[in-house]
């Protein structure tokens, strides 16, 4: 597999991998089908769902963007690894308690929640040591040292955000409709694997590896 | 304090929660009558294997005299699965004891031993007053994002009553919850419906029309609370007034519908100025779209019966009756069996409410009573005083625990030969109907139980957010 299409297979895996924490999205796609006892809810739930993971990773990106701009790329490489690693370390230890929603979530409501619940685990953070390293971001492997990110297109940035939320919606989608007709939410109480610690070991991963192997 | 699978006494819905093993322990707030002496937490044993059976295995005694334990509650329960807020990982293993006299909360941790819980922080009543602005913590609920406390008054024991959050890790008092509490003054109860984004919230009086007995001029007068609240959960402000009308004298328990798609709940009155009756009513949500008015009506009254004033307490003498004084329901966790305590006449009563507005009796049992004084069963010969007062169900629907200390003030006012303090188990046939256990009689003597948690939770221990 060449480098290219390994860093479009990542980008696209890590969005299966948002997809399947349940606290990403699906879960509550689940709770609102429940509350309102059909599956139209669940499927209305996707697309804010969804709206606001984009907007959560391409958030991270615009900014990698933005910093790219003014600061050498391997600097900003340096910069997102510490803070996945600051960021994955502090969710070994720490639990959050958001206020921000409920269960009669509007539209708006449900995609700011899914926005903030992304941005909080730093799965747009997650994202950015990948989208580095794509060589159309990064213009030619070997002169990366001397170059800035100026040279990475806009378009680069808006093809990673969709590959990744293509892979997010389709596991969040798949699973919140089997969950929701088949394998009912008893399955939480041992599926329900304290994803907390396998995404802080993903954080403080491609931290180590966006610091290392670029 | 975090597993690698959800905590598995959380369940995402009640009808999971009722396959739950029984449980083998049970916690109970003991009061303690002699001013000087400390109240405590006492262990039960409920394993029938077990030799200990039906007996207090442990007794942590509180650090201060005069805090009157009552309400207790989880650091964290099955609301930590709600998808909106999902911390699955916490543990149920602290228990969070307010002092409703002291206004001083402890905080008790069952692990490792969880037969021998240990005393691992104190918050003062100082501290309570100053980061709640409240007075008398009540009742205690684990909420998706915090344990939420309320309390009966403000710092100088007068009105308003309200809500706090407490932090489920640090128990560190967050502050008030409320961002406009409208006309809400008095307080005694609060419990919710997550699926609902609504709070209800009952009346009983603030401190000083509570703490030194029922006061006859304010009761008689119809001061006592007679209303519920409800409220936005989420946006923290008061939407509406639940009057059921002066007659209907002290708002307590209340008890919503574990299925968290239900809009209904019931609550129980204590009594009726017109002739002591007790009642249950409903609130019920209009419309099926969810967002109709919140509406009470009266679903179940239980008259006085007449008696011999030989027999009755002073305050009751000239009535020559006994009022049932409902002081306590608990509703099972499929929503099907309602169960009220009677405190005055001495009896615990079984409702069948598949149909929320039409309640049907399905079952009672006698234990004491203020002229009946109907013995136990394991004890025929000995008179039992106190009657059926805090009742919880066990998640399975299938064992039901009854105390019989209310207040300490007003154990004394009505039962003025002092509360002896027991414990007992009824049966419930899982098509309606129970009996008093023969084998489970606790007599506790010189303390009086009060609230009992069951290990792993019980019928009013948890919420959910999935049906």
């Amino acid at each position: 597999m060449s480098e290219m299409t390994m860093s479009w297979a990542v980008l696209l895996g890590l969005g299966a991998f948002h997809g399947i924490n349940p606290g990403m999205g699906w879960l509550f796609a689940v709770a609102l089908g429940m509350q309102e006892r059909r599956r139209g809810a669940v499927f209305s739930a996707l697309l804010p769902l969804a709206l606001g993971h984009v907007l959560a990773v391409g958030a991270a990106i615009a900014i990698a963007l933005a910093v790219g701009a003014v600061i050498p790329l391997d600097w900003l490489r340096w910069l997102v690894a510490v803070l996945l690693v600051a960021l994955g370390v502090s969710r070994l230890f720490r639990h959050r308690h958001p206020r921000w929603a409920s269960m009669q979530v509007s539209f708006g409501a449900l995609t700011l929640w899914s926005f903030l619940m992304a941005s909080a685990h730093g799965a747009g953070l997650m994202v950015v040591p990948v989208f580095l390293n794509l060589p159309m971001a990064a213009a030619h492997q070997g002169h990366h040292h001397a170059m800035a990110m100026s040279t990475m297109t806009p378009t680069t940035a808006l093809l990673a955000t969709s590959v990744h939320t293509i892979g997010y919606l389709l596991v969040t989608t798949i699973i919140a409709v089997v969950v929701f007709e088949k394998i009912g939410v008893g399955i939480l109480r041992n599926a329900w694997f304290n994803l907390d610690l396998v995404w802080a070991s993903t954080l403080l991963g491609t931290g180590l590896i966006g610091a290392f192997v670029s | 304090m975090t597993n690698f699978l959800p905590d598995q006494s959380f369940y995402p819905s009640p009808q999971m929660a009722m396959q739950a093993v029984p449980e083998k322990l049970a916690h109970v707030a003991m009061l303690n009558p002699n001013p000087g002496s400390p109240d405590a937490m006492a262990v039960v044993d409920l394993d029938p294997a077990s030799k200990a059976y039906g007996k207090v295995i442990h007794q942590l005694d509180m650090p201060n005299a005069g805090d009157e334990l009552h309400h207790f509650g989880w650091n964290a329960c099955s609301s930590c699965l709600c998808p909106y807020s999902p911390h699955p990982h916490m543990e149920r293993r602290f228990l969070v004891v307010p002092g409703l006299r002291s206004s001083r909360i402890h905080i008790l941790d069952t692990k490792p031993d969880p037969r021998k819980p240990r005393l691992v922080k104190v918050i003062e009543p100082e501290e309570v007053k100053r980061k709640s602005g409240y007075s008398r913590p009540h009742t205690s609920h684990c909420g998706p994002d915090g344990v939420y406390m309320n309390a009966l008054g403000s710092v100088d024991g007068k009105g308003p009553g309200g809500i706090f959050v407490i932090d489920p890790q640090t128990f560190e008092i967050k502050g008030a919850w409320e961002a406009d509490r409208g006309p809400q003054y008095l307080t005694y109860d609060f419990w919710w419906h997550l699926g609902h984004d609504t709070m209800i919230t009952s009346e009983w009086g603030t401190p000083d029309m509570v703490e030194n007995g029922v006061n006859p001029e304010l009761l008689l007068a119809g001061k006592y609370g007679h209303a519920l609240h409800v409220w936005d959960l989420h946006k923290r402000r008061h939407q509406q007034v639940l009057e059921m009308g002066p007659e209907y004298q002290m708002a307590l328990e209340l008890r919503p519908a574990h299925d968290p798609s239900e809009a209904y709940g019931f609550v129980g009155v204590v009594t009726s100025l017109k002739d002591l009756s007790a009642s249950i009513w409903l609130w019920h949500r209009e419309g099926s779209s969810g967002n109709g008015a919140w509406k009470i009506r009266k679903v179940v009254e239980i008259p006085a019966e007449a008696a011999d004033p030989e027999l009755l307490p002073p305050l009751l003498k000239g009535f020559k009756a006994v009022p049932p004084f409902v002081t306590d329901i608990n509703l099972s966790l499929d929503d099907r069996f309602l169960y009220v305590s009677c405190w005055g006449t001495g009896e615990l009563r079984q409702y069948d409410v598949s149909d929320p507005f039409n309640p049907v009796l399905t079952g009672s049992v006698a234990l004491g009573g203020m002229v009946r004084r109907q013995a136990h069963p394991k004890q025929p010969e000995r008179e039992l005083n106190g009657g059926p007062q805090m009742v919880e169900i066990s998640r399975d629907g299938k064992r039901v625990f009854v105390t019989n200390s209310l207040y300490r003030t007003w154990d004394d006012q009505f039962y003025p030969d002092g509360i002896r303090g027991w414990m007992t188990m009824l049966d419930a046939d899982p098509s309606g109907g129970i009996r008093t256990d023969g084998g489970f009689l606790l007599e506790t003597e010189n303390l009086r139980p009060h609230q009992v948690r069951l290990q792993g939770g019980d019928a009013s221990s948890d919420s959910y957010c999935f049906s």
